[in-house]
């Protein structure tokens, strides 16, 4: 174990870890669907999905530098446990469906952190994307329990609390799926904040030094993965019982990628950063597809580019500059 | 059963060795300045359009439209090494991903635009149609051009690196840039011919391609897999880890896709994982 850090260093977390203004008006921001946009709280349930997922990318990615080109598996994983959970064994209670799809994801992730602390660059690139193809092809095959291309139908969810039933327009699935991100966010938040996401970010920073300090780069690294395992195959639990389907796309490489750009674009290594970077993306492909969807991919990868080579802290990194406030 | 294993190792040779010219590039110029460029399936994909270009437009014939293929891409891609690649050498590995796949996303997106979403046809000459019989086999003369022409290119690329100046120079730069650079060296220039060279072998891989799997803006995505394993496994740098990889790669798919056709591909990615973990660096790789 490690000794118990001193004062000022306990000061400074502490200090990290106030609530500032912005992130209660932010948070404040995200009830404005219920009263301004109703006709939106699909696709803004569809965002806060989106942004658990990011987050749970920017937790790997963003704090401990490991980039990633796979981890919608994770997010297929928790959908199709949700969704098997209730359409194959019949239990469709959505929040012990919710930590259902966390262990199982958590399990997985525990497996596959093994194989990932062992490789690095473009090794580590390629473990990634060739577990994502891997569990994609797996779930592809295995027809009898996820449906294979066809999907999986049959899933029901519950009413919460055996109260409040999903309903046609998306107030309660926004509602369970904000909160749920709200969760998540705080979980997340609290990890980053901690002794364990400072060494997170000294293991990005250089991966060799930390053992010198007295820190078992591996261990921490396993550990991280196997929390953002768990996240990602919570959101993707969220999308079933929202959306009461479980499609392959859940685990498509598309969705590895784009998750990874949104984090780009928000930002990396900061929590907002994810949630901002979802919401952009998807309220600008929402507006964008409606146009020309063949043309979509074409701004995104040159929003991609600009961003690297213009702002490579990207959009939020970009805007604290601007206002010339110190990182956090 | 004779006849369909000697079919699927020959299919599968030819398609190995068509992964191997669209990505031997890649393994070199990610050897020589550690820059992943996920956009070499776009410069593949570039090579493609030029060729049905080249014959539909111009009515060059096959071989010259296959030239064409080479010199447009190695031209284009010199540019936007000049110009955009360069910078990001020294950027870490997360802002070349993305670069490079933004560069992927644009490149079928504008495909897209000029030519549409369908498939390209290609006519291919009379000499290369057709098959040959032997022993009650059939073998098809496209894909032994496939071969004939991989081994060929092989024999050039692994006589210009054993053999002449500039390739002692390549594989200096390859071992030990600092030192190299330190014996004056134009590492810079180095590179640029490098990734030119590089990138035009996989604008003529993506030429040769379009009869086999076809021409369409997802290219560029579609084999970028391929290609990645195919360096990931033979190990950075190393001409003969390519070839042995991308020949693996091409037998075991299309094997795969013959004998055990509902978990072909898992095998395939289930083994590239596998090889990963026991060789980091690839099969052949040194560093």
């Amino acid at each position: 174990m490690t000794s118990p850090a001193s004062a000022p260093s306990i000061a400074w977390l502490r200090r990290q870890s106030r609530w500032s203004v912005f992130e209660v008006v932010f948070w404040l921001a995200t009830l404005l669907p219920f009263y301004f946009f109703p006709t939106y709280l699909p696709l803004a349930s569809q965002v806060a999905i989106t942004a658990l997922f990011a987050i749970s990318v920017d937790l790997i990615l963003g704090y401990a530098g490991i980039i990633t080109l796979g981890h919608a598996m994770f997010f297929g994983v928790g959908a199709y446990a949700a969704g098997i959970l209730s359409a194959r064994w019949g239990w469709g209670e959505p929040i012990s469906g919710l930590l259902f799809a966390a262990g199982v994801a958590a399990l997985v992730g525990f497996v596959a952190s093994f194989l990932i602390v062992r490789v690095q660059h473009l090794a580590l690139l390629m473990v990634t994307l060739g577990l994502g193809f891997l569990t994609l092809e797996l779930a592809n095959a295995m027809t009898w329990l996820t449906g294979g291309t066809d999907g999986l139908r049959g899933v029901s969810t519950w009413s919460i609390f055996n109260r409040y039933r999903f309903d046609l327009w998306g107030y309660t699935a926004y509602s369970y799926s904000l909160a749920v991100l709200f969760i998540g966010f705080l979980i997340s938040r609290r990890i980053v904040n901690s002794s364990f996401g400072l060494s997170l970010r000294g293991i990005r920073e250089n991966l060799r030094r930390m053992p010198a300090i007295g820190a078992e780069p591996r261990r921490h690294l396993r550990k991280i993965y196997t929390i953002s395992a768990a996240l990602a195959g919570v959101a993707g639990a969220l999308l079933t019982q929202t959306t009461n389907t479980v499609v392959l796309d859940v685990m498509s490489f598309q969705r590895s990628a784009d998750v990874v750009v949104m984090l780009i674009l928000g930002g990396t290594g900061r929590l907002y950063g994810a949630i901002i970077g979802a919401v952009i993306f998807l309220l600008v492909r929402d507006q964008v597809a409606g146009l020309n969807p063949q043309y979509w991919y074409f701004w995104i990868g040159l929003l991609l580019m600009a961003v690297v080579l213009f702002m490579p802290r990207g959009i939020l990194g970009g805007l604290t500059r601007l206002i010339g406030k110190r990182d956090a | 059963m004779i006849g369909n294993i000697a079919i699927v190792l020959f299919d599968g040779l030819a398609f190995g060795m068509l992964l191997f010219v669209l990505s031997v590039g890649l393994s070199v110029t990610l050897g020589l300045m550690n820059f992943i460029n996920l956009a070499h399936g776009a410069f593949g994909m570039l090579g493609g359009y030029v060729a049905i270009v080249a014959m539909r437009q111009f009515g060059s014939p096959f071989l010259l439209a296959l030239a064409a293929a080479f010199i447009v891409t190695a031209l284009v891609s010199i540019v936007f090494e000049r110009t955009l690649f360069r910078r990001l050498y020294r950027a870490g590995e997360l802002n070349q991903v993305l670069f490079t796949i933004g560069l992927v996303f644009v490149s079928a997106a504008a495909a897209t635009y000029v030519f549409g979403t369908g498939q390209q046809p290609i006519i291919l000459p009379d000499w290369l149609r057709g098959s040959v019989d032997i022993g009650g086999t059939r073998f098809g003369i496209y894909r032994i051009f496939l071969i004939v022409m991989a081994l060929i290119i092989t024999a050039l690329l692994v006589f210009g690196l054993e053999r002449t100046r500039l390739g002692a120079r390549i594989r200096a730069s390859v071992d030990n840039q600092r030192a190299a650079q330190g014996l004056g060296l134009d590492v810079d220039k180095i590179f640029a011919i490098t990734f030119a060279v590089g990138s035009g072998l996989a604008g003529l891989g993506g030429a040769m391609a379009i009869e086999i799997v076809g021409l369409d803006p997802s290219f560029g995505f579609h084999f970028l897999v391929y290609v990645l394993i195919i360096v990931a496994v033979g190990g950075l740098g190393s001409i003969t880890g390519s070839f042995v990889g991308a020949a693996l790669l091409g037998i075991g798919d299309v094997a795969g896709k013959y004998f055990v056709p509902e978990i072909g591909s898992f095998l395939i990615y289930l083994l590239l994982v596998a090889i990963l973990l026991v060789r980091p660096m690839g099969l052949f790789g040194k560093r």
